[in-house]
């Protein structure tokens, strides 16, 4: 049933082919061809409606493809989605969980929902609550959990029915910087007992970074590029300087053999050095006099802002193509 | 297999929540009893002492009750279908529709959730019907349940129709002037059918809930104005279309 090899290819577990979806003029996904292996936890990264979520939804069968296609654990969305929906769990980027039944029933009803056998129910609830360490507030109203806690509840719902994938959209989306580091020890400690393969959105680069084996890069519904999160930092270069220099010598610095790239832009020079810090001394000599010099290593961000042209957090909160993919929901 | 379970879950947290918000409970239990003390016992003063030939022999009060077991019925059916856009606000029902389940079993785990809530307020109401001058038997109990059925079934689809074409609250005062009233106000809930301006005499015909409060009140007071037999088989015409409609609705609405 699972794992049946696509084009000659085993243990792939999603696979599209040119999958594209269209919203009247807007085209949200824009023939993406993605494949991921299994037991991976694999990202895609990209601005609010750059058509993360809508690719997911696509995936879930919860909204039809305009063109393409794609198999999800071997089963193609479009043919067989009630296949489909029984291999994936989904956790939503809001909460979804009943706040009046308790975290118990809340299991309960899914397990109930997506086919668990009776016999199998109780024991793999308490397994998953014991996953999330939710075990000793399993009886009391949703209506009393903090942000982490309902997440949590999320997590363990979506593993209940041992799914082969796992989709969470925006995971994090909302709770404080504690609470989201701890949610990542939690999803990676998922990967790691259920064995489950994770597809992730996320607008937040450290979330990527640190959780993701791979990362695709989308913008505008487009993947722009695809690679584990050191690859991707490590195109940019081990390291980069950024200075305030007034007239700066830029060909002098282009000539060193250790610069990969420079750009200059409002008085601020930025400068992406193959090896680590070693050579700032010279650099700097070279470039003029700095007022001001920051050395460190390149995040995803500054791939992205490479990539793209623009940073993450600066674009638009909710364009038009989000608020689309939402349509779906209402 | 899994249908099954998950009709059942559909069906059990439906009843959880009802069961849980007992303050929902109390306070739709308010309304038909203002109808009843308030409405019945003032307007009942004037136009209807013990025993008026107006109301076939009994008190205005007692004449009205299957009318506001009606409107019980009615108001806690429809607000139940259309509480569906608030689930699909709070992404309770992603998750549902996520499931493998056919859209049928959505439906229908739904619209019976909804008739047993609406039942276990009927069931009410009819305990405290015994204040208000309505005596029961063993063959009355059982015709006026099956026509509160009925009713429950015919506008819990109704509602869960409209609802799930719906994406905000804001059409809830429109079903509520357009659909709510008019169906309660153009029922013979309230008056006798008798003696009507022929415009109203005519509207009230065209009200499938007329001769499910003509059904109750027959059945319940021995007051009939149609033959039995036609309220029983318009009652289950009017839940069958609806049920129809609603069903289709779902298949229509965009997970």
């Amino acid at each position: 049933m699972c794992n049946l090899p696509i084009k000659g290819v085993f243990l792939l577990i999603i696979k599209t082919e040119g999958i594209t979806k269209k919203f009247k003029d807007l085209v949200a996904v824009d023939h993406i061809d993605l494949s991921i292996d299994e037991g991976e936890i694999f990202g895609l990264l990209g601005p609010n409606g750059a058509g993360k979520t809508t690719l997911l939804s696509m995936l879930a069968t919860l909204l039809p493809l305009t063109e393409g296609a794609a198999q999800v654990n071997g089963f193609d969305v479009r043919q067989k989605p009630s296949s489909v929906r029984k291999s994936i769990g989904m956790v939503f980027q809001a909460p979804s969980s009943d706040e009046i039944l308790t975290g118990w029933e809340n299991l309960y009803l899914h397990a109930l929902m997506f086919g668990v056998p009776k016999d199998l129910r109780r024991q793999r609830i308490d397994e998953v609550l014991q996953l999330v360490d939710l075990k000793d507030r399993a009886n009391e109203r949703v209506k009393t959990y903090s942000g982490g806690m309902r997440r949590r509840l999320e997590l363990a719902r979506g593993l209940l029915h041992k799914p082969k994938i796992l989709f969470l959209d925006e995971p994090t989306l909302g709770l404080d910087p504690q609470t989201r580091e701890h949610i990542w020890e939690y999803i990676e400690r998922l990967s790691k007992e259920e064995k489950v393969t994770i597809l992730i959105t996320t607008h937040y680069m450290e979330e990527a970074d640190s959780l993701c084996d791979r990362v695709a890069v989308i913008d505008h519904g487009k993947i722009i590029a695809l690679d584990s999160p050191a690859n991707l930092k490590m195109n940019l270069g081990k390291s980069m300087i950024k200075a305030r220099v007034e007239n700066p010598n830029l060909d002098l610095i282009k000539a060193l053999p250790y610069v990969n790239k420079v750009e200059s832009k409002d008085g601020e020079v930025t400068i992406h050095l193959s090896e680590a810090g070693n050579h700032i001394q010279e650099v700097l000599c070279n470039l003029g006099n700095a007022s001001y010099v920051e050395l460190r290593e390149p995040t995803l961000n500054d791939v992205f802002l490479q990539l793209t042209g623009k940073e993450i957090r600066s674009a638009s909160a909710e364009t038009i193509e989000e608020q689309y993919a939402k349509g779906y929901n209402a | 297999m899994s249908e099954l379970s998950g009709f059942y879950a559909l069906w059990y947290r439906e009843v959880k929540v009802f069961l849980r918000e007992r303050s929902r409970i109390i306070s739709s239990l308010v309304t038909p009893l203002i109808w009843l003390v308030a409405f019945g016992g003032g307007l009942g003063s004037i136009v209807g002492g013990g025993g008026s030939q107006a109301f076939y022999g009994v008190s205005y009060q007692a004449f009205i009750f299957p009318g506001v077991l009606m409107l019980t019925v009615l108001f806690t059916s429809i607000f139940f279908g259309l509480y569906i856009v608030w689930d699909k606000k709070v992404d309770f029902f992603k998750e549902v529709l996520v499931a493998p389940l056919s859209r049928l079993t959505l439906f229908s785990g739904k619209m019976m959730g909804g008739c047993t809530d609406s039942l276990l307020q009927a069931a009410i109401l009819l305990i405290l019907g015994v204040f208000f001058g309505i005596s029961y038997t063993i063959t009355s109990l059982p015709i006026t349940i099956f026509f509160v059925l009925c009713m429950a079934a015919g506008t819990v689809s109704l509602g869960l129709a409209i609802g799930s074409q719906m994406t905000s609250f804001e059409g809830f005062g429109l079903v509520q002037s357009f659909v709510v009233l008019p169906l309660y106000f153009l029922s013979g809930a309230l008056f006798p059918l008798t003696n009507l301006p022929g415009w109203l005499m005519t509207v009230t015909r065209l009200n499938p809930l007329t001769y499910i409060v003509d059904g109750m009140r027959g059945a319940l007071l021995g007051i009939y104005q149609f033959s039995p037999w036609l309220d029983a088989g318009i009652a289950l015409g009017f839940m069958a279309v609806f049920i129809a409609i609603g069903t289709f609705a779902f298949m229509k609405m965009s997970s």
